[in-house]
């Protein structure tokens, strides 16, 4: 019998017993869908993250507070007080020594503004005149407010494009007053609108002098962090390095060890790097959940194929009777088996790419993310070949349960 | 002169089931030859071991002791391949209960033997069709094996049986599930087999009517032969074998 012929029996097999074998292969078809689903969430993720990071520069350093966080209990350090004034005064003062173009401080809050009856929740960043220039962005209307600004603790607001709709929807905002916090700001500039830059949406924000934010809205005197704009892109691993030396000595720490540090630098290589790293364990995760599902779907796909062999006891005898080898009858099961997984893998692929594309535009259109629906063509291939792998694996036992049945048992079987 | 070697030849065929306490002989001391061509009943009531005989004849089961040649060979000394081949090639069943596959068309049913074996692809519905017509079923080609009567399963199974032109039919007990008239119908096809076509028929049965359309009547009772005769008043094609 010709391996034609036996992949035509076996389909004819398979569609005789359609509700059946749709049930087969449901567990390999959710199996492969989350391999599918998952590879491309984790790569939309990582797509999106890394845009994210790439859109502050290669020259982009930041310095925060606390050691770097290795772990989930280290994000609590973010929040302490150790990057204080003194530490963004000399930064900036010795800019040029350090080969740096700019050094802005950011100090953040969302916080409640109010024009009239209008309310709108913002993301409030107290900062320099620098930080535009670090997010490669300037006010399409007004300006930015100035060094003597920040100085004088002016009350000015530079505000995003959803805040100035949301505030001023039928009116000019330049030149209006907003209240913060029960404190009236001048709207001296708005920002087109830019979306996401790197991890801000600069729709949503309204920068303020940080001294005037110190002094009236978010009641402490520590920064969130620093953003550091190295001249050039290839000083950078050399600059953290000296900027660790300059920050150890502004704190009075005295040791060279990154564990007594109570500030950390993080730089954009850094940033991808620990990305790419978080995905991946995530990847592997989610990956191994998968994979769990897919040898449970493969024991179910044996269960219901000796339950079908059994089922079928009286055709195999049949078969034997019109001449089929113990081969023949092997071969037709272990391909009904292959066919039944390999079609749940296709079906787990379409299915898998589906949700994908459906969560891409939920995330696209509802939470506005830039999120890109990536389909995993790697991840299909695999997936693909792993439901047929499946097959082959789990259809040898019930096969040879086929195969080893006696023709005359089988021909009485009842 | 040397004499040609009958078809089927048995030398103390012995069968046994079971091991220990439990050991049922279904067969015992069983000879007889099978000449090439012939119509023999195999007759007995249930139990007595004759399809235990039928099953070892095609080669769907093997003796305890003793010999069987076919065509001169001793069974013991096929492979399982070869005996598969020899299923498909020199034989054909019919089976009492059918054993059509019920969700496949009558094409389908008859093409099965036609999947095992080494004829050409491209002729398989020919061939397929050709039987299907020899047993009248040309207008039920397309129907499935399930929608059919009784008379015309059996009818397929014959088809099925003779698709690949086999030297040998069995027919196990074929007129057990039928009615009278489509019992009849099913025994005109057999014998017709035999007289039209010279196939070798070996037929198992219970009834004395049905065995008497054959040349010769092997009795077995017990699991023994206990007479192989003659039919002295053989029954025509189209006589009512239930009367």
């Amino acid at each position: 019998m010709t391996l034609k012929q036996t992949f035509k029996i076996a389909a004819k097999s398979i569609l005789a017993y359609r509700s059946r074998s749709l049930l087969t292969i449901l567990g390999i078809v959710i199996g492969i869908a989350s391999i599918i689903l998952v590879t491309s969430i984790s790569a939309g993720a990582a797509d999106l993250i890394l845009k994210q990071v790439r859109a502050l520069g290669g020259k982009t350093m930041v310095i925060q507070p606390g050691q770097d966080p290795k772990g989930p209990g280290d994000f609590s350090e973010l929040f302490t007080d150790s990057i204080k004034e003194k530490d963004y005064f000399f930064l900036n003062k010795e800019k040029k020594a350090l080969d740096l173009l700019t050094v802005a401080p950011v100090i953040l809050e969302t916080l409640s503004v109010q024009k009239d009856n209008n309310f709108y929740r913002a993301n409030v960043i107290g900062t320099t005149e620098e930080m535009p220039q670090i997010l490669d962005v300037a006010p399409e209307s007004g300006f930015i407010f100035s060094e003597e600004d920040v100085k004088a603790k002016a009350s000015y607001a530079v505000i995003g494009d959803e805040v100035r709709q949301k505030l001023f929807p039928d009116s000019e905002a330049l030149g209006q007053k907003i209240k913060i916090k029960g404190k009236n700001f001048k709207v001296i500039g708005v920002f087109p609108k830019k979306g996401q830059v790197g991890f801000l949406n600069l729709d949503e924000v309204i920068f303020v002098p940080y001294t005037t934010g110190m002094s009236y809205l978010f009641g402490r005197n520590y920064f969130n962090e620093i953003i550091l704009e190295a001249r050039d892109e290839k000083l950078v691993p050399s600059l953290a390095e000296d900027l660790k030396g300059v920050m150890r000595s502004l704190h009075d720490i005295k040791t060279i060890d990154p564990d007594k540090d109570d500030f950390h630098i993080s730089t954009q290589q850094e940033a991808l790097e620990r990305v790419g790293m978080i995905t991946d364990i995530l990847t592997a995760l989610l990956l191994a959940v998968a994979a769990i599902s897919l040898v449970v779907g493969g024991i179910g796909i044996m269960n219901i194929m000796l339950v079908s062999v059994t089922e079928r006891t009286k055709e195999i005898g049949l078969r034997k009777a019109l001449g089929a080898t113990n081969s023949d009858i092997s071969l037709q099961f272990l391909i009904e088996a292959v066919l039944l997984t390999s079609a749940g893998g296709l079906v787990g692929i379409l299915m898998g790419g589906g949700l994908s594309f459906l969560l891409s535009v939920i995330l696209s259109f509802f939470l506005k993310l830039e999120w890109q629906f990536i389909f995993p063509y790697t991840g299909a291939v695999v997936g693909f070949v792993v439901s047929a792998g499946i097959g082959l694996l789990f259809g040898i036992y019930p096969a040879r349960q086929a195969a080893a049945k006696n023709p005359i048992e089988a021909l009485r079987y009842e | 002169m040397k004499t040609k070697e009958p078809l089927i030849r048995l030398e103390n065929l012995k069968k046994v089931y079971g091991e220990g306490d439990s050991q049922t002989t279904a067969l015992l001391d069983v000879d007889f030859s099978i000449n090439e061509g012939e119509f023999v009943a195999i007759m007995g009531a249930s139990g007595s071991g004759k399809s235990t005989l039928l099953h070892i004849l095609g080669f769907l089961d093997k003796q305890t002791s003793g010999i069987y040649y076919y065509g001169g060979k001793n069974n013991l000394h096929f492979s399982e391949p070869q005996l598969a081949a020899l299923r498909n090639k020199e034989l054909g069943f019919v089976f009492q209960a059918f054993h059509l596959l019920p969700k496949a068309t009558v094409l389908e049913n008859v093409l099965l033997p036609l999947a095992y074996s080494d004829e050409p692809e491209s002729q398989w519905e020919r061939l397929a069709r050709e039987a299907i017509s020899a047993v009248d079923l040309n207008h039920r080609v397309d129907h499935l094996a399930v929608s059919l009567s009784g008379g015309e399963k059996q009818r397929v199974a014959i088809a099925r049986a003779l698709v690949n032109n086999p030297s040998v039919i069995f027919a196990d007990e074929p007129t057990g599930n039928l009615d009278s008239v489509s019992g009849k119908k099913v025994m005109e096809i057999i014998h017709k087999l035999n007289s039209l076509y010279k196939r070798t028929v070996i037929l198992i049965t219970h009834e004395t009517s049905t065995a008497e359309h054959a040349e010769r009547i092997i009795k077995i009772k017990d699991g023994r032969v206990v007479s192989d005769e003659a039919v002295k008043n053989r029954r025509a094609a189209e006589d009512d074998y239930s009367k």
